[in-house]
């Protein structure tokens, strides 16, 4: 019975953009190293649910093929995000990105 | 007129990233995060992609998901229960992000894309999609490998601990 209800390209746009959002205020507000990679997580989503809107928009294969290299890309940068934030809280005992104050090992 | 699959999706997607941001303790906030991701897939199988589903499952609940937990797990808990955050840039955050919802909302629902019937295009074939990555996208494949590996190891090699294993060799 739902099936017959189309979906359209403009409300998984409109998602995106309320996720873009939130994870921009996350990026904002906090000041947590590990809740600040949580918000650029959630960015990189909006911008694959986007990718693959418009895949099935246009009918193009490319836009899931992106996708799907930027999810891997995704991973690779929590993996250092996260070994980043494993060395620098083993020098400041802190996770908190307003305490990181000098660059210096 | 709207299928109730997609508003329970973006509810459930949109929501459990609030929650991921705004919880007071990080382990919620993984596990929030693993259940957007989830949502994020179920969009994917609305739109006809089933291998981005079952890939986006795959990397993110499975290991970007549980990598944070762990990271979590390996901060001392202290850290992460003290929130210094000032009222201020909370309400300056939240009233960015009402302006760009409304800036970017707005711009979507009065441009071009606003159009029903959009999604009349047959949908992507999965055979195609794995045809096309081992011919015209093979390089690009290679290099992503290349990445990951690399990735892999600068991680491995950051979280080291020198001064752990050079006072077993002084021991040993």
């Amino acid at each position: 019975m739902w099936s017959k209800k189309m979906n359209e390209l403009v409300d998984f746009l409109i998602v995106s953009v309320v996720l873009v959002a939130v994870g921009i205020y996350g990026l904002v507000v906090k000041r947590n190293a590990i809740r600040m990679l949580i918000s650029i997580e959630i960015i990189a989503n909006a911008a694959n649910l986007n990718l693959v809107a418009f895949s099935r928009y246009t009918g193009n294969i490319q836009g899931q093929v992106f996708a799907l290299f930027s999810i891997a890309i995704a991973a690779a940068e929590v993996a250092i995000g996260l070994g980043l934030i494993i060395v620098a809280y083993r020098l400041y005992k802190e996770i908190d990105v307003a305490e990181f104050r000098s660059m210096k090992g | 007129m709207v299928d109730p699959i997609f508003v329970g999706l973006a509810v459930l997607t949109v929501g459990s990233a609030i929650v991921a941001l705004d919880t007071k303790e990080l382990i919620y906030g993984a596990i929030g995060l693993a259940i957007s991701m989830l949502g994020i897939a179920g969009f994917f199988l609305l739109l006809d992609a089933p291998f981005v589903a079952m890939f986006q499952i795959a990397v993110y609940v499975g290991a970007v998901a549980v990598l944070i937990i762990f990271a979590v797990m390996l901060v001392r808990t202290q850290a992460l229960f003290t929130v210094r955050e000032d009222k201020g840039r909370k309400a300056a955050g939240i009233i960015l992000m009402l302006f760009i919802m409304g800036g970017l909302g707005a711009t979507l629902l009065i441009s071009g894309l606003n159009t029903p019937g959009s999604f009349t295009a047959p949908p992507v074939d999965i055979m195609a999609i794995g045809q096309e990555m081992l011919t015209y996208y093979s390089p690009t494949l290679i290099v992503m490998g290349l990445v990951l590996a690399g990735a892999v190891i600068a991680a491995l090699a950051l979280a080291r601990r020198e001064d752990v294993e050079q006072k077993d060799e002084r021991a040993s």
